[in-house]
């Protein structure tokens, strides 16, 4: 274990070497600029959340009565998608062994914790009282709801990848190997309680279902495929490093996982659609709301152009191979992903539920504009990830994998 | 005659030229699932409340064991919206001006022979299977196990608002006065627990729209009118499972 540590250390300087002192202090300024611009994004995050907080939600935030769940929730969901994919994409290889993946793992499982605790950190700003949830989530626990579930899950997901992460570092990649497991359990067990979240409420038709759960955790692998990917490229970017062959290996794979996912949430958005219609009104107009109405934008470019067409044809055309087609495929998908998840919350709640009152006060479609405070928050929890990120790959030395990584000891 | 090729929900009199008893049972029930829906939207007709909510009386009273199990039957048609009911509620539960525990829809039908408009009290359901009291983490809303009514526990709301999402019918709003989410609790704290019989809103009705009692008792009104099989009584959303606890009914 030493040894592998040292081995790092002895590593970095050699690589440097390679860099003319000028390119490095232009990458230095850079890297320290880019640190410092999402400083202040996370501290403008924070100030606009405390300010939140002060001032009431009423104020602060565009939800409503009819719409109380905004871009906060839709933000959450989007990291904790992101971080359970990149859990569970990068599980393949240090806990079930394939070998292909494992250059990838602790990066991967660095950046599982980093999405986490940027889902914590925009959802402690949606909440009303967090600090209620931290008592009476324990002793007066709800075991019929979902949320209590997913939130407990998830705190001990996010325990669990730290200690992953923590043993990988240490090189004790036995038990890596057992917590790592541990924590897909737990990762998949929360992120399907989200689904039901959602798929558990029948008052919302567009939610409703079984679909739900098994939308998020194939959409999360999707999500986790485009966050390896693009985080690896920029890694080795920061660090001024040329990929070695088995990363690039690594990354090959992984844009298969990639294709086969985006073609696999394609697949089950086109039926969604497709039986959604033989639905009742209340969710043919949410499903018209996204094809035709307000959120078409959104729904054909952002979601289904920018999060999944192009970046299929990107990764097809890169052959794994071209490290800057994917990573561009990436940043596109996973910038899509997040109008995909703003779509889903927000969608789902725009058909007023007494619609099929036919009354006057509800008649079409309700409408949500985030806030200043809320754009502010997810901003904020956005530069957080890629804070932590930056900082991580200084402070762990680019997550270099070991050749003997796997553990036969 | 070919006798497949009859509708199947029509009635055929027998040979004596009597509609068998079954026959005549679903042909009553299609009638009033008719009736329902001409009442307005997504409403369960009477035929189905007997046969589903009360099919028997002990069952439900075993399912539901509430005494007095607390109810609303809201006659829809006597609804004036004076909103001296909506006044009531404010003053009576300190409900803020961004919020409401109960309110009133209006209904237009243009092309109908009488009156054109109808006004449709709603407020929280107090449903037996509540989709709240499910959702929410903290079981801070929960059902009174005394008297069926969904309160709100203020000190447990960690307001994550699942509750509002998952209330098929828009009960609850959040308060920011009392750092919780608030809704109906038929005045539980403000009234009944201080001896009175009425909620503040059913009080307040000059056109007695909002009947209030105790389901578990026979000869209370609201056990009565959801019992009378003659009026079409229906609930809000019945698709959703939910068992409401407000009536409605016409006359």
């Amino acid at each position: 274990m030493a040894e592998s540590v040292s081995t790092e250390t002895a590593e970095a300087p050699f690589i440097t070497t390679r860099w003319t002192g000028a390119v490095e202090a232009i990458r230095s300024r850079a890297y320290w600029l880019t640190i410092f611009f999402l400083s202040l994004l996370v501290v403008a995050g924070t100030a606009a959340g405390v300010h939140a907080k002060l001032i009431g939600s009423l104020e602060a935030y565009g939800a409503t009565r009819e719409i109380p769940w905004g871009i906060l929730i839709s933000t959450y969901v989007f990291f904790v998608v992101t971080s359970t994919g990149l859990c569970l994409v990068s599980s393949i290889g240090h806990v079930f062994g394939v070998k292909d993946f494992m250059p990838i793992a602790k990066r991967s499982v660095f950046l599982a914790v980093a999405t986490i605790v940027a889902g914590f950190y925009v959802i402690f700003f949606e909440i009303e009282n967090p600090f209620r949830m931290a008592i009476y989530n324990v002793i007066s626990p709800n075991l019929t709801s979902n949320i209590w579930w997913m939130g407990t899950l998830y705190g001990a997901y996010m325990v669990f990848m730290a200690v992953e992460f923590f043993l990988l570092v240490k090189g004790n990649y036995r038990l890596a190997t057992i917590i790592g497991f541990i924590g897909v359990v737990s990762g998949v067990a929360a992120h399907s309680n989200l689904g039901a979240v959602f798929g558990m409420l029948d008052g919302r038709e567009f939610w409703y279902g079984p679909f739900m759960p098994i939308y998020f955790i194939t959409s999360a692998m999707m999500s986790g495929a485009g966050a390896i990917m693009l985080f690896t490229w920029l890694a080795y970017k920061i660090n001024g490093e040329q990929m070695e062959p088995e990363t690039k290996r690594a990354l090959e794979v992984t844009t298969k996982v990639g294709i086969l996912l985006i073609s696999v949430i394609l697949f089950f958005t086109a039926w969604k659609f497709i039986i959604g219609f033989a639905g009742g009104e209340a969710k043919i107009m949410a499903l018209e709301a996204l094809l035709t109405g307000p959120y078409a934008f959104n729904f054909w470019v952002l979601e289904i152009g920018v999060g999944m067409v192009i970046p299929l044809v990107l990764y097809i055309q890169s052959k794994g191979k071209n490290l800057s087609l994917m990573a561009l495929a990436s940043a596109m998908m996973i910038f899509g992903i997040f109008f995909m998840r703003y779509d889903l919350v927000i969608v789902g709640q725009v058909v007023p539920l007494q619609y099929e009152l036919d009354v006057n006060e509800y008649q079409g479609l309700l409408s949500y504009t985030p806030s200043w405070h809320e754009i502010a928050v997810v901003l904020g929890g956005i530069a957080l990830v890629g804070l932590v990120f930056m900082l991580g790959e200084k402070a762990f030395g680019g997550h270099r994998h070991e050749a003997h990584e796997g553990g036969e000891h | 005659m070919n006798t497949s090729s009859r509708i199947p929900d029509q009635p055929e009199p027998d040979k004596n030229g009597v509609i068998p008893e079954m026959e005549r049972r679903q042909f009553l029930k299609l009638g009033l699932a008719i009736t329902g829906i001409f009442a307005g939207g997504t409403l369960l007709s009477a035929a189905s409340v007997v046969d589903k909510v009360f099919a028997s009386r002990q069952e439900f009273a075993d399912q539901y064991p509430y005494k007095p199990h607390y109810s609303m039957v809201i006659r829809q048609d006597n609804c004036i919206d004076c909103e001296r009911c909506i006044e009531a509620c404010r003053a009576t539960n300190h409900v803020p001006e961004y919020g409401y525990r109960t309110r009133i829809l209006e209904q237009v039908h243009p092309e109908s022979a009488g009156r054109r408009i109808e006004f449709i009290p709603v407020l929280c359901n107090q449903c037996n299977n509540p989709a709240c009291v499910r959702a929410c983490p903290t079981k801070a809303t929960y059902k009174n196990q005394q008297n069926g009514i969904v309160m709100v526990d203020k000190e447990k709301c960690i307001g994550c608002k699942t509750c509002m999402s998952a209330c098929p019918n828009n009960g609850r709003y959040y308060n920011e006065e009392t750092k919780s989410v608030d809704k109906c609790n038929f005045c539980f704290d403000t009234r009944l627990s201080k001896g009175e019989t009425l909620t503040a809103c059913a009080e307040a009705c000059p056109a007695k729209v909002r009947i209030f009692g105790d389901l578990s008792d026979p000869q209370s009104e609201v056990y009565q009118r959801v019992h009378n099989i003659e009026k079409a009584v229906w609930v809000q959303r019945p698709e959703t499972g939910v068992k409401p606890n407000i009536f409605y009914t016409k006359g």
